[in-house]
């Protein structure tokens, strides 16, 4: 049995050449979903890893038990100071969200500016920033330093000018870089001085940078612990994937949605190929089983067939997909952080292997019912041609 | 019990709901040895009755005995088995492999014994030598006329030496000249290799080569005289 499977496939594959025409058609079928699927898979993974760039598994954001964004969150002084002492604390910042109004650089209309109040902590908390103008504020004074992107799209934010945010005036003192995260698009300044110009006197979040991404447990414990503490902890990976959690449902399943309706429409366009390429051999087939040879044998050899033309297919559409998206690069808006996120296609290895994946299985699936129907035929039926 | 036997066969064909009665009660024995030319109108049943001694097909009731085996009760990869040793088949269409050069067509059989490759190599050579197209191995189907097609397809019968070789109009396709060709090579197979023979033809000239003649009608079998035959 095994020895006939191996000599009619040896047999089979030989002839692949004198083949060519249906066996190419085959090939570059499953080879065009192939790479369609890897493309879209590799957009939306190199979206994902970009949205996690920024993201650090050693910094944990607390926000008040319930809230779901900054805003909508407060943190006690007393709190604040409580939870310095606790372990796996190796810097801490608490923070005050506010959002002012700014004009634009382009229209001169007032939009929404995001002014972050920051303790001293916050440089350690985020070591990605970087003064790259001017200086940093001193604490208790009225200054602002401002990200590069922030300063780039609203008006009066040079180094040197003043700015009136709500009744006060501030003077900008340098303007910071962020690793080219949503921090850009904010302007700092110092805590104490925001909440008394601001009149608030509670945090909106506390910012903390773990001893080791380990501690993470013990912290939340530590904090779970205390009945003084209504807050909960939140690693920055899981924060920032919550906060783009819409987007990147919308892309993964806009780009599965297209990938699963192509995969089933070549999977049927593979299947009318292989029919067609197998069913002009159900004369050869029934002769062959004349002569004596058994019907599994010969299913298995089609299929053999079919799945190294899925193959050779697969591997040419996830080349193709290497070599024209790999590292290209597109931008979108992420609407949760309101700033642009540009991302490269990222055509991993996972990515290639789930594409090899489909094309076997559309290769085997393809290639099992005109193989099951050609060889189990009665073979007078086929010898008549029917 | 003579070498092939046909006991009270009967063969049905169902299509849809309606029952297509081929074959009514049919008794035959050949012995071995024996050149049968099986003739009738198209319809009448002679490909069934082939297919039945040739083991690819099998009857609705009655036995089918060829050289010792009882093919009635046998399944489909025991017949596969015994077909590969036993029957070579002749087919109108010649039914080569258009991919395969001439001798790896006839090589085919012998892929199923355990033969190695080189001996596989010799064999099929001999058999092309038998039929006069040694000198063609290496040409595919494509490149060869319908009478040499003809003959590599004999070659592939033979090749791995069974006892009985049936043929389905071997000469249906072919102009006379070539068709000559082909009957005066049977009737060599039949004589001085001891192949029995079944074949069926429309042609009365081809039957002529046969030591038997059979009529086929409407599922009767009716023996025929020699001179019936050449007239
Ligand atoms: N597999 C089959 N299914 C249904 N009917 C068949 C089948 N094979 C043969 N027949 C019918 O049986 C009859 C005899 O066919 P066949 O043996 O091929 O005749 P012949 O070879 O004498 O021309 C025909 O009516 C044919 O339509
Ligand atoms: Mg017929």
């Amino acid at each position: 049995m095994l020895k006939q499977i191996f000599k009619i496939s040896l047999m089979n594959l030989r002839n692949l050449p004198s083949r060519f025409g249906i066996s190419s058609v085959v090939v570059v079928g499953i080879g065009g979903v192939v790479g369609v699927l890897v493309a879209i898979l590799a957009m939306a993974s190199g979206f994902e890893s970009a949205l996690a760039s920024g993201a650090s598994s050693d910094r944990v954001i607390l926000l008040r038990d319930g809230s779901t964004d900054e805003m909508a969150s407060s943190i006690s002084q007393e709190e604040v100071a409580l939870i310095g002492t606790l372990p796996g604390v190796a810097a801490l910042s608490p923070e005050l969200y506010t959002v002012v109004d700014v004009p634009k650089m382009d229209t001169g209309t007032y939009a929404n500016l995001i002014a972050r109040g920051v303790g001293t902590g916050a440089f350690d908390v985020r070591p990605e920033v970087e003064i790259v103008e001017g200086r940093n504020f001193v604490p208790g004074r009225t200054e602002i330093i401002a990200g590069v992107k922030a300063a780039s799209e609203f008006r009066g934010l040079d180094v040197g000018s003043e700015v009136s945010l709500r009744d006060s005036t501030w003077q900008v003192v340098g303007h910071f870089e962020a690793g080219g995260s949503a921090y850009e698009s904010e302007i700092w300044l110092d805590f104490p001085a925001a909440l008394s110009a601001f009149r608030r006197n509670s945090a909106t979040s506390l910012r903390i940078r773990l001893d080791s991404p380990t501690s993470f447990d013990e912290l939340s414990q530590a904090i779970a612990n205390d009945p003084r503490l209504q807050v909960q902890v939140i690693s920055e990976p899981s924060f920032i994937e919550g906060q783009s959690a819409t987007l990147r449902q919308v892309i993964k399943s806009f780009g599965y949605a297209v990938a699963v309706i192509m995969a089933i429409g070549a999977l049927f366009a593979a299947l009318n190929t292989m029919y067609t390429a197998v069913s002009t051999r159900t004369i050869e087939i029934a002769t062959l089983r004349a002569i004596g040879f058994s019907s599994v044998p010969i299913v298995i050899s089609v299929m053999i067939e079919a799945v190294i033309l899925a193959v050779l297919g697969g591997v040419l559409g996830a080349l193709f997909s290497y070599l024209f998206f790999n590292g290209f690069t597109v931008a979108t808006l992420n609407p949760a952080a309101f700033s642009q996120v540009a991302f490269d296609f990222n055509v991993s290895t996972e990515i290639v292997y789930l594409g090899m994946t489909w094309a076997i299985v559309i290769g085997f699936f393809g290639g099992l019912l005109p193989a099951i129907s050609a060889a189990y035929i009665p073979i007078t039926a086929a010898l008549r041609g029917e | 019990m003579a070498f092939i036997e046909l006991t009270n066969v009967v063969k049905n064909y169902e299509k849809g709901s309606e029952v297509v009665h081929v074959l009514q009660d049919l008794n035959l024995s050949l012995h071995e040895g024996d050149f049968l030319a099986l003739m009738g109108p198209s319809g009448s049943g002679k490909s069934t009755l082939l297919n039945l001694i040739g083991g690819i097909d099998q009857p609705t009731a009655g036995s089918v005995v060829v050289d010792g085996a009882n093919l009635d009760n046998m399944s489909g990869s025991q017949l596969a088995k015994w077909r590969s040793a036993t029957i070579g088949f002749v087919f109108q269409f010649y039914n080569l492999l258009p991919f395969l050069t001439a001798e790896r067509n006839v090589e085919l059989p012998l892929l199923l014994t355990n033969l190695r490759g080189s001996q596989r190599k010799e064999n099929a050579l001999t058999a092309l030598r038998t039929v006069s197209l040694e000198d063609r191995a290496k040409h595919k189907p494509g490149e060869l006329s319908g009478g040499q097609q003809q003959r590599v397809a004999i070659a592939r019968a033979i090749v791995a030496d069974p006892k009985v070789l049936v043929c389905d109009e071997p000469t249906g396709d072919l102009d006379r000249q070539s068709a000559q060709e082909i009957l005066a090579l049977l009737e060599t197979l039949n004589e001085q290799f001891g192949k029995t023979i079944i074949m069926v033809t429309h042609d009365p000239l081809a039957a002529e080569h046969a030591k038997t003649v059979l009529h086929l009608d409407k599922g009767v079998l009716v023996e025929s005289e020699q001179a019936e035959v050449s007239a």
